[in-house]
């Protein structure tokens, strides 16, 4: 049992590994390090861009996919995308979303409450963690030095694999795979899902495919990580405050020891 | 406690005299805390402090885990995302208590390593070492045990490859495998039993750690010269030593908010680094994983367990002279638990008379190369079980067993030690006092 696996993951990873990725999950291929408003110890959501990131999903990518760990009031939320209670009401309502109620043993009109719809399709993966559940950076050879650098990658991930298709097909067992240069075995089966122009945001801001590439990702990180300008808040307050802290124990120790360490001074030469 | 010469406790007030008589709780505490302690320690003897912090850490934020989290298969992984998001402050204290085991088990190393280094190990210091050693086994049991709990796939196909280990014992493998589980694969009842011991070998642990600080009390602590306190009288011991409070405890939390700070810098920068991507994946057992990795600090152990395939003559060896009972897996899995336990012998395997690697000139690199063989294990357990990579495992273990095995028996006969100083005072004056001159200090330099 323990040799199969072993060799069966050994085989699986010599695979992920010839496209270079080590220690990391997915095995991912070429991800382009792009530049995202939340990176870094003060990054922050970009607001505007997770509405519009809000937008790219609702009209294209929910098609399939569904976000089943994210409950709709969240889009209020502090640190969100910032709708308010009427607007997400609103986006229930505009987009038809329907929930299945056990009680009801029925469809009904979602609330607040609930819960984003589920993947619709049986291959398409849910979305709600997918920022996290993928490693753009790993290695160099088992080093996790680009992790420590870059970050995890996962929003740059999910950014190259809807930039990063290269336009070749391939028929599979009967079903067509698109190739792509981002996902670790060259083909998959999800097609191009973006073009240029593929929604009209609001804002007037340009909808080339990068761009809703970015915002997507950009708002599928939120839905991975809700909490995380709180986090990276909370990070920066301890770290400020612990070292406050040390600086005030550095000097309590230095002086409650300058005593015992005037005296071995003292001390006669052997 | 100790031996050592110092003052006690006496009962003041008239309540205190009355709960002394009764119950002589204050000067239990207060001889603990005013224990005499060398007074050279270096700044490695700090991790015994960040352990007990870990400890109380895990149990706490563990406890407000166990609130909130739902040991189903169906629900485990919904109801860490229902921590994650719907908690308050639950995203902290789950990504603390995530990270707090990565902090517990960096620490827990340095502090075997020190111990390693200056011969803490060594007589009188055996009990303390072998309950360390008890204490880091659990460590990893809880740990492996945790990391189970948020079901995701990581956490599923981990479970299933090192309770598989059990199952290469001979003849009664599947059986002790099956009854670990309880069932035939992990699956819902492997989840609740996790959770059930997840939460209670950390009490255990609790007990043993009160029982290592108990011990090191009775021998007192060992220091970087290994020179023992002068127990002839008061004076030549307080020239040793000075009371854990205000000494220590200063110092020792001053190294601990530094360490923290370090730690909350992953925690809100940065808290999946340590983490594995596919744990944000709910398990699913029709669908393996590319690349099933345990987590960073298993990873030394892991490359053992590897190390030892059907290609290495020993194994092949063995295998022929037990009649296939003893296979390259079941091989494995005993040079897995056989590294921990040859560390765990260390008292008695190290025939040096001199207790301190500071006065040890062959015994220093033998060490140092056993602490960069450490991490080049690490390293190998996290690449993959082939190319050139099984054979840089398969070095690094051998180094392992033969540290302990031969190397500490042999240096101790073979090896000419250096001059030691007489007293700890000596090595501590020597130190400070001279260490405005002209390098004179050179011998009593704290080594890191």
């Amino acid at each position: 049992m323990l040799r199969k696996l072993i060799i069966g993951s050994a085989t699986a990873a010599t695979l992920a590994l010839s496209s270079g990725a080590a220690l990391a999950a997915g095995g991912a291929g070429y991800v382009e390090n792009y530049a995202f408003a939340h990176e870094g110890p003060f990054g922050r959501f970009d607001q505007t861009q997770l509405q519009r990131g809000l937008q790219v999903y609702t009209q294209v990518c929910a098609a399939c996919h569904g976000l089943r760990y994210v409950p709709l009031r969240t889009l209020s939320d502090e640190g969100g995308p910032g709708l308010s209670e009427e607007e997400v009401r609103a986006y229930i309502e505009q987009n038809y979303i329907e929930v299945y109620d056990a009680d009801l043993q029925d469809w009904r009109a979602a609330t607040p409450n609930d819960h984003f719809p589920q993947s619709s399709m049986e291959n398409a993966p849910d979305l709600s963690l997918m920022t996290k559940a993928r490693a753009g950076f790993s290695g160099p050879y088992g080093l996790a030095l680009n992790p420590l650098f870059k970050g995890m990658g996962g929003s740059e991930y999910v950014a190259s694999l809807l930039t990063h298709y290269t336009g070749s097909e391939k028929e599979e067992f009967g079903a067509i795979l698109y190739g792509n240069e981002t996902y670790g075995g060259g083909y998959l089966a999800m097609a191009p899902p973006l073009w240029d122009g593929a929604v009209e945001y609001g804002d007037g801001t340009e909808a080339t495919v990068e761009q809703m590439a970015l915002d997507v990702a950009s708002f599928l990180t939120w839905t991975a990580e809700p909490k995380l300008m709180a986090r990276k808040q909370m990070g920066f307050t301890a770290v400020l405050m612990l070292s406050l802290l040390a600086v005030l124990l550095y000097l309590s120790n230095k002086r409650l020891w300058a005593p015992v360490k005037a005296r071995a001074k003292g001390y006669p030469a052997e | 406690m100790s031996g050592i010469p110092h003052d006690h406790y006496e009962p003041k007030s008239n309540a205190e005299k009355w709960l002394h008589r009764r119950l002589p709780i204050v000067s239990l505490m207060y001889d603990t805390l005013m224990i005499p302690t060398p007074k050279n320690l270096n700044w490695m003897w700090i991790w015994g402090i960040v352990l007990t912090v870990c400890l109380v850490m895990q149990i706490i934020t563990g406890i407000i885990l166990v609130m909130h989290y739902t040991p189903h298969v169906d629900m485990a992984f919904a109801s860490v995302e229902h921590i994650m998001r719907n908690v308050n402050g639950g995203w902290a204290i789950r990504y603390i208590h995530q990270n707090g085991a990565s902090l517990f088990f960096i620490a827990v190393y340095l502090h075997i390593f020190r111990g390693l280094y200056y011969g803490s190990y060594k007589a009188p210091r055996e009990v303390t070492w072998i309950i360390g050693m008890l204490i880091y086994l659990m460590m990893m049991g809880t740990a492996f045990m945790g990391y189970v709990l948020p079901w995701g796939q990581m956490s599923f196909w981990g479970a299933t490859v090192i309770t598989g280990l059990f199952g290469a014992i001979p003849f009664v493998g599947d059986a002790i495998q099956t009854w670990l589980l309880g069932g035939p694969a992990v699956d819902n009842a492997t989840l609740n039993r996790f959770l059930s011991l997840h939460y209670l070998l950390p009490f255990v642990i609790l007990g043993l750690v009160v029982l290592h600080i108990w011990a090191f009390h009775t021998t007192g602590n060992n220091n970087p010269t290994g020179v023992e306190v002068r127990r002839t009288s008061k004076k030549d011991a307080d020239a040793d030593t000075l009371p854990f409070w205000p000494y220590f405890v200063i110092k020792d939390l001053f190294a601990l908010a530094v360490i923290m700070a370090a730690f909350f810098a992953i925690v809100g920068f940065m808290p999946n680094f340590l983490g594995h991507p596919d744990n944000y994946i709910e398990a699913n057992p029709l669908v393996t994983p590319a690349f099933i990795v345990p987590e960073w600090y298993f990873l030394p152990f892991y490359a053992i367990l590897r190390a030892f395939d059907t290609e290495v003559w020993l194994v092949i060896a063995v295998d022929f002279l037990t009649a296939g009972i003893v296979d390259a897996k079941f091989f494995g899995v005993l040079a897995m638990f056989g590294a921990i336990i040859v560390m765990a012998l260390a008292p008695w395997l190290d025939t040096s008379s001199v207790r301190s690697g500071r006065y040890r000139p062959m015994f220093k690199w033998w060490f140092w190369i056993f602490i960069v063989n450490f991490f080049v294990l690490m390293w190998a357990g996290a690449m993959p079980a082939e190319g050139i990579y099984p054979y840089i495992a398969l070095i690094g273990s051998a180094y392992w067993f033969a540290y302990f095995l031969l190397i500490l028996p042999l240096l101790g006969v073979i090896e000419k030690p250096q001059a030691q100083p007489a007293t700890i005072e000596e090595d501590f004056n020597a130190h400070y006092g001279k260490s405005e001159g002209q390098g004179g200090a050179a011998a009593s330099t704290p080594a890191e």
